[in-house]
């Protein structure tokens, strides 16, 4: 027998990932600087993009990753915003202070929702967590103090000069933006991020394998509502008036849908280029009003039997191009000559 | 007392409304495992449907709704059987529900229509001497009730339902004693249209719709079906009348609170009996 054992290194980086990361430095660089030369407007439209995104990263993580394909995510995301509301308004918390306060608090109330949501598998896990976000809705439009149905303003800014503010919103939108999908790319590579992707694949078999199965998902539910009541809090925050309609809607999670399919879910890059291409369609087409809507469903109908790997996905399955690589390559180096 | 006997009989007949909004989802997710996020924007495609036929043939307002509903039944049996391996994903399914709602926003506006019943809709039928209700929703009960045994009829003893159950129990098991699942799914889809046209054509009778009221009756329809148990078509009758019943004495308290009474009951139900009142198939 004469086999030479062939040396290998198991690699997580790709060329792709190097670069993209050094574009991406460059690129969020600039976003930094807008405040100070951009124009309101723009920051505006990011701020709003961003808490598209770091919701999208979170549904993805929940039903592209963790196979839980929720309706229900507005639930938390009106939470975060009606949170700031309450701690800035009636608490007296300094609203930027709040957010990420508001963005635990979420957690902590989808912690006792799981165990009603968790009944449910499959499509009727969608279905159900759209009713909790209406008992949600109907709830806080029943509570005059927070303005009820009509909803009510973020009056604790009013001492806030303008420029500050809306300057620090912006940063806020930056720092969640990034962190998210930083988050999101660690929590994959991570241990519990390997055990994730094999729960989507077969549950009974990781759970055989050794893999806790409910605390697993518990954890990717509890992440995703953090994330949503992220995103409902800068929302809001950028918004400065919240109503029960506005911040519960199922639109929220329509528009996510969308933004993940178009751009391919169960990858990194899927809801960021899907959230890019919403962007422009929302700029250049939704003066249509419903045909703009009906555009966007015949599109997330179209893309999903045709190219259910998303843009992103087809490119990347295409070209092998994977600029947040979450798997392990084996990469094998030529056997020394003797 | 006789106003709470009033609203306890007023939420029975509201819970024949919505066993019939459930039928049809009881069925697709009996038969096919799939869930239909569009089923309450294709009951309110179905009721306006109706309502441009009744428009269209121009028969007296006594018949015409009834008509309609009987042209459109073929035509939600043809659509429905059409529609094959109908709905392949939810997302595609919520992207329909987008679809119907602002299609039938542009077609027909936003405003709420309702079908022209010749006074059916007002008339009522006296019980006892402070008690009456409604002859339109002591009717849609009816076909409610008849439906549901008509439905159990065809799941528990004919050729249909042994398939329907077959091929829901182990589509590969039922390939092999020969039956075709493809043709199983549509004859299912296009039995669960029929339903759904049924279902909107009455509730645009009874009420006033507009396009953006489907997602809230799928929720009705969705709860209806779990409270009740899945597989048994008794259990969603049972389980439309206890979420009609619900959220009637929601309403007779506040207002605000009869939905949400609804919504609550039904988690409620999720947390201390998640298989329903009468489960048949798990």
């Amino acid at each position: 027998m004469n086999t030479t054992a062939i040396p290998f290194e198991v690699s997580r980086a790709t060329r792709a990932s190097r670069a993209g990361g050094a574009v991406a430095v460059v690129f969020v660089a600039v976003l930094a600087s807008f405040p100070w030369w951009a124009d309101h407007g723009w920051m505006r439209e990011f701020n709003e993009m961003a808490c598209y995104l770091i919701f999208a990263m979170m549904w993805n993580l929940l039903a592209g990753y963790g196979g839980m394909v929720s309706i229900g995510q507005q639930a938390y995301l009106g939470l975060g915003g009606y949170a700031l509301l309450v701690m800035g308004n009636f608490g007296g918390v300094n609203p930027f202070v709040a957010v990420p306060i508001a963005a635990v608090l979420t957690m902590l109330v989808a912690l006792p929702v799981s165990k009603i949501a968790f009944r449910l598998q499959g499509g009727y896990f969608a279905i159900g967590t759209w009713v909790i976000a209406e008992v949600f809705r109907l709830s806080i439009a029943n509570v005059s103090a927070v303005g009820g149905g009509s909803g009510t303003s973020l009056t604790a800014l009013r001492g806030i000069e303008k420029s500050t503010r809306v300057s620090v919103t912006f940063w806020l939108c930056l720092v969640s933006a990034v962190a998210s999908v930083a988050l999101v790319y660690w929590f994959l590579r991570s241990r519990q991020g390997l055990a994730l992707l094999a729960i989507r694949d077969s549950e009974i078999a990781s759970e055989s394998q050794g893999v806790n199965v409910r605390a697993t998902k518990l954890g990717v539910y509890l992440v995703a509502a953090f994330g949503a009541g992220l995103a409902g809090a800068l929302y809001f925050l950028g918004n400065l008036r919240i109503s029960p309609d506005a911040a519960f809607t199922v639109n929220w999670t329509a528009f996510t849908i969308f933004i993940v399919m178009i751009g391919g879910i169960g990858t990194i890059e899927g809801p960021i280029v899907g959230v890019v291409l919403f962007w422009l369609l929302n700029k250049y087409f939704s003066e249509y009003g419903t045909w703009y809507l009906v555009g966007l469903g015949l599109l997330a109908i179209v893309v999903t039997i045709k190219f259910p790997r998303g843009l992103w996905g087809y490119f990347a399955h295409r070209f092998d191009l994977h600029f947040f690589p979450v798997q392990r390559r084996l990469v094998l180096h030529e056997p020394p000559k003797d | 007392m006789i106003g709470w006997l009033d609203t306890i009989v007023q939420g029975v007949l509201l819970g024949g409304l919505y066993a019939l909004f459930a039928m049809g989802q009881s069925l697709i997710f009996g038969v096919m495992r799939l869930t239909n996020t569009a089923h309450g924007d294709f009951i309110i495609l179905a009721a306006f449907g109706a309502f441009s036929l009744v428009l269209a043939i121009g028969l007296p307002p006594a018949a015409a709704p009834w008509v309609a509903m009987g042209a459109l039944l073929p035509i939600a049996f043809g659509a429905g059987y059409g529609l094959q391996d109908p709905l392949p994903s939810l997302v595609v399914t919520f992207g329909l529900a987008i679809v119907i709602q602002n299609v039938l926003q542009e077609v027909y506006s936003a405003d709420p229509r309702s079908i022209e019943s010749g006074g059916l809709n007002i008339a009522s039928v006296p019980i006892g001497a402070d008690l009456a209700v409604g002859t339109l929703p002591l009717i849609i009960f009816g076909i409610a009730v008849a439906m549901a045994v008509a439905m159990q009829w065809l799941f528990d003893r004919t050729a249909i339902g042994r398939a329907f159950r077959a091929v829901s129990d182990d589509r590969d098991a039922a390939e092999l004693m020969g039956l075709d699942h493809r043709h199983i799914y549509a004859l299912a889809t296009g039995i669960a249209f029929v339903l759904v046209a049924i279902a909107g054509t009455l509730h645009g009778m009874k009420t006033t719709v507009s396009p953006a009221d489907g997602p809230a009756l799928l929720l009705y329809a969705f709860e209806a079906v779990i409270i009740g148990g899945m597989g048994s078509f008794y259990g969603t009758l049972a389980g439309g009348i206890i979420l009609g019943v619900t959220q009637a004495i929601g309403f007779r308290i506040d207002p605000g609170w009869g939905i949400w009474a609804g919504h609550v009951v039904f988690l409620a139900m999720l947390l201390f009996r998640p298989s329903g009142l009468f489960p048949k198939t798990r």
